[in-house]
């Protein structure tokens, strides 16, 4: 980490996005994770796609739980609400507060200690209910600010750094969230901020649960041989399913690729994702094929990346509770309360 | 038939218990009995004594006919209906002597199976039942109509009330209406026949007023829409589960945009009550009001985040319907056991606000006042109400609701305050209350954003790890706490009719009870005067009232005298002065229990002596 704070000073020909903010109005506070920390990546990455789909800082809520992950939120848009929940509860925190207003957009942070152990039910829950929100795990495979203990998402016979084996079968967070239903499933590396970017745009343009795997190598716990989480593993695992290119509903959208080399997917929002270097085989509005897709991978050593599956008109949590389309934090009286002649009638029929 | 020597005699003051099995039926047809006593203007308060099962253990369901509207449980039991043969011994064992003995005499009982000293009534209930209908079910759900039939009979109850109430309750449904009529005209005509009137008689009266017949759970429910609540998150918990289920039944009626027919709330039944308090947290951090209703297991379940919104400072309301414990915890029982638990709820130095409502009437208004409570003072707001009050209906004052009551939000900062250049420090202690100003999330593009977290953070909510900052956090937060008291519901003083040495405290459901036994001491000559603290921290009045008594018991429904606790520990006072009087049992507290645990310890002070001011 650094401890020496960027100026607040911006040079006044930076460049504004159309919701005039300049990048760096997406910047949070100095990070104190290690240097070379995978979440670092991350919330770089988040700073570029927010910045690039000009959302409005201020119109974000970012939950977290507990653990180094769950730190990150404090470094990227400062302007946000965010909350640092408890230990693996911030599924159900996020889940209140979209209740409580439907227009903000909902960024959970989250690591594979937070979701894959203590918190695996909440985060069961929330993506079963399809939450509107992009739920994020950080995924390291080990628990980092107690310093190295292997977490539930660490392969069957991986090494820590002081050399225990792990024997425990993996929990992979990716197809629990497609047998779960999750509308928008990916996974992603820290180390590739191409795909990260992207990824992360899609998914924060997609309503409905969003759930982003992204591979953040622990630099202090789990960045030696033997650990199938370092660098240097993911990159020669690494087996990216497609490329993505996110293109925002305002952009002029032009085929460069011969046909049937690309796919695109529109989305509820207007914008379209197209894939590219897409297998013939995959279809990404399958789930049955995006599961078995993943699980083939795996059983031949390699780590998917990219986007797995979409469903770009899934209902969201709103839409199962009927619920009306206006942020319940602004209802009044008005709105919520029936009044003393109704309830003259209720006494009346308790009578 | 066969008639006790000294049979009871009592018009409008005794107790039915009806012994059934659970899953047949029954419940309906006690409660239409109930209300048809009530329809006759003599107050009644039921009770319903239920197994952790849906069906087969045995039921019973205890009526209290009171011409004086005593709504406490009495104890013992005058008429006894005995439907259930799992039962039949210790149902008979504990009728009292002089009492009544009513049954299904379709199969006949050895002699050993009666008692000498009670009148035992016999109607042929599965005989007519199985000569009038085919259908098993039918059979069963009409012996429960045909025994209030003849019930009715025997006890001087209009026929024209139970047809009205039949009427009401399958109004539109003529063929679910004119059956069941049939089947209380065979009870009524069977008896008519066949059987002399009992001693126990009900007449007319007009004591009933314009009160409400409502169950604590619904009326907390209602209470809950009327106090703007939007999000409620909770998970199935006996003996909690109906509020939010009636919640969700009033708010479908009540809450649902007429012209798009879409929903002015959300209801989630989460995973566990982790998640249910999490949400509530959630929506509350987000501006909107939220409450979760469970019991005693969900709360140990829910301590971290109950800790976390407390130094968070997040709205959240709880109602908590208090069972016995943990696991298989008596979760069909009542008690008051979770007083000191939830006044202290989590890790670190926590204290909560809590209510004690009193009866439905009190759940209704707690409910929504606990909302403005959690909005003024940013923090969790429980209130304690028991299985007694939740789950059982209630004679209790009609709801109330004044239309130029505004909810209060508390101290929330707009865009336009922002704007103007209002100064915004989340945790600072702006008018020396204790309680700061937040903001929503969303509200402005550059001023009062903040990050929530737990305890590491200063007044500006930075991150910080400073002893000192988290000392003058936590000192705020009990300053916060400390004036909460003038807020809450203040305590209501029953004054003693002669100066009386001796005082009582009690809470929530012991009242009824409570004010029987006052009476009965009174009659006795012995004169305490009585103070129902309805909030937590206690107002100074608490104080002033254990100041102005020798001594004080301290009524209640836990065996560690939780209250009595609570009042030793924020008033400092000897805890001799303080005497514990707990019924732990899991059935409801008696007037005659308290009474009686009264007069033994007043006994050798002879209080009359104080009574005109000289030694009588």
């Amino acid at each position: 980490m650094t401890y020496l704070p960027k100026p607040k000073i911006h040079h006044p020909s930076l460049q504004r996005n159309r919701a005039g903010f300049i990048r760096r109005d997406y910047e949070g506070a100095i990070s104190t994770l290690c240097a070379g920390c995978g979440h670092d990546s991350i919330s770089a990455a988040i700073i570029q796609a927010c910045w690039e789909l000009d959302v409005q800082p201020h119109r974000v809520a970012k939950i977290s739980g507990i653990g180094c992950s769950s730190k990150t939120p404090t470094y990227f848009l400062s302007a946000s609400h965010g909350f640092n929940a408890v230990h693996g509860r911030m599924p159900s925190v996020l889940t209140g507060a979209n209740l409580a207003n439907r227009e903000l957009m909902y960024l959970g942070i989250s690591g594979d200690g937070d979701s894959a152990s203590i918190g695996i039910g909440q985060f069961v829950h929330a993506i079963r209910r399809g939450v509107d929100m992009v739920y994020i795990v950080e995924n390291n495979g080990v628990y980092g600010l107690t310093k190295g203990q292997f977490s539930a998402t660490a392969d069957a016979g991986s090494k820590s750094k002081k050399g225990a084996i792990n024997n425990d079968a993996p929990i992979d967070m990716v197809g629990m969230a497609l047998q779960l239903g999750a509308s928008f499933v990916a996974r992603g590396f820290s180390g590739d901020k191409a795909q990260l970017v992207p990824i992360l745009k899609a998914a924060m343009s997609h309503k409905g649960a969003s759930f982003v795997d992204v591979l953040s190598p622990c630099v202090a716990f789990n960045n030696h041989p033997g650990s199938t989480k370092s660098y240097d593993y993911v990159r020669e695992h690494n087996h990216a399913l497609c490329r993505m290119d996110f293109i925002s509903k305002r952009d002029e959208i032009t085929v460069d690729y011969p046909p049937g080399a690309v796919r695109e997917v529109r989305q509820h929002d207007g914008s379209t994702l197209r894939l590219r270097k897409l297998p013939e085989s995959h279809d990404t509005g399958d789930r049955v094929a995006a599961m078995n897709y993943l699980h083939e991978c795996q059983a031949r050593g390699e780590i998917v990346t990219g986007l797995l599956y979409v469903d770009p008109d899934a209902p969201d949590l709103h839409a199962h509770l009927e619920t009306a389309p206006v942020a319940f934090n602004t209802l009044g009286e008005d709105e919520l309360c029936p009044g003393a002649v109704r309830l003259e009638s209720i006494n009346a029929a308790l009578r | 038939m066969t008639q006790a020597t000294n049979p009871i005699t009592a018009t409008n003051d005794f107790v039915v218990k009806f012994a059934n099995i659970n899953g047949s039926g029954s419940a309906s047809a006690n409660e239409l009995f109930a209300k048809c006593i009530l329809r006759m203007g003599v107050p009644v308060s039921p009770r319903n004594i239920f197994p952790s099962n849906i069906q087969g253990l045995p039921t019973w369901y205890e009526v209290r006919v009171s011409e004086q509207g005593w709504l406490g449980r009495r104890g013992g039991y005058d008429l006894l209906v005995a439907m259930n043969p799992q039962t039949w011994d210790t149902d008979v064992a504990g009728l009292a002597p002089g009492g009544y003995l009513f049954y299904d005499n379709s199969k006949p009982l050895p002699k050993s199976k009666f008692r000498d000293d009670i009148t035992v009534i016999g109607v042929p209930l599965t005989n007519i039942a199985n000569g009038n209908w085919d259908d098993p079910r039918q059979r069963q759900l009409f012996k429960n109509i045909m025994y209030l039939g003849a019930l009715s009979v025997l006890l001087g109850i209009e026929r024209g009330v139970v047809v009205h109430l039949i009427g009401e309750q399958y109004k539109g449904k003529q063929a679910l209406l004119d059956p069941n009529v049939h089947a209380l005209d065979l009870g009524r005509e069977y008896a008519t026949q066949n059987l002399p009137p009992s001693g126990l008689q009900i007449e007319r009266r007009d004591n009933v007023g314009d009160r409400i017949f409502v169950d604590g759970n619904s009326a907390a429910a209602l209470g809950m829409v009327y106090g703007g609540a939007s999000v409620c998150a909770w998970y199935p918990i006996t003996p909690s589960s109906s509020l939010a289920e009636a919640f969700q039944k009033y708010c479908a009626k009540l809450r649902v945009d007429p012209e798009t027919g879409k929903h002015r709330y959300a209801i989630v039944q989460a995973e566990d009550e982790i998640a249910s308090i999490g949400m509530v947290t959630g929506a509350g951090w987000n501006g909107a009001r939220a409450f979760t209703a469970t019991s005693g297991p969900g709360i140990s379940l829910m301590n971290e985040i109950i800790g976390l919104a407390y130094f968070a400072e997040i709205p959240v309301t709880i109602v908590d319907v208090q069972r016995g414990g943990p696991s298989t915890g008596m979760p069909t029982r009542t008690q008051q056991s979770d007083v000191a638990f939830c006044a202290h709820a989590s890790h670190g130095d926590t204290n909560h606000v809590l209510l004690f409502p009193e009866d439905p009437h009190e759940c209704f208004e707690f409910a929504a006042q606990a909302l403005d409570l959690a909005d003024r003072l940013q923090t969790p707001v429980f209130v304690l109400s028991d299985l007694d009050i939740g789950m059982n209906q209630r004679l209790c004052k009609p709801f109330e609701w004044d239309d130029a009551r505004r909810y209060d939000r508390g101290k929330v900062l707009t865009a336009e305050d922002l704007e103007a250049g209002k100064a915004f420090g989340r945790y600072r202690d702006v008018d020396g209350d204790g309680i700061p100003y937040r903001t929503y999330p969303g509200t402005h593009p550059a001023r009062g954003g903040y990050f929530t977290r737990g305890t590491s953070k200063n007044a500006d909510a930075r991150y910080s790890e400073k002893g000192e900052d988290y000392v003058e956090n936590v000192q705020r937060l009990q300053r916060k706490l400390q004036n909460a008291k003038s807020l809450l519901p203040q305590p209501l003083l029953h004054q003693a009719p002669y100066p009386a040495r001796h005082g009582a405290i009690h809470f929530g459901s012991t009242a009824p009870a409570m004010a029987e036994a006052i009476a009965k001491l009174d009659a006795d000559g012995m004169h305490i005067d009585a103070l129902r603290v309805r909030g937590y921290p206690f107002a100074d009045s608490v104080r002033a009232f254990i100041d102005a008594h020798e001594q004080v018991f301290v009524v209640e429904q836990n065996r560690d005298a939780q209250l009595r606790g609570l009042l030793v520990e924020q008033f400092e006072i000897d805890p001799a002065r303080l005497v514990p009087i707990v019924h732990y049992d899991g059935t409801p507290i008696t007037a005659r229990f308290i009474a009686k645990a009264i007069g033994e310890r007043l006994g050798a002070a002879d209080v009359r002596q104080i009574r005109d001011g000289k030694v009588a």
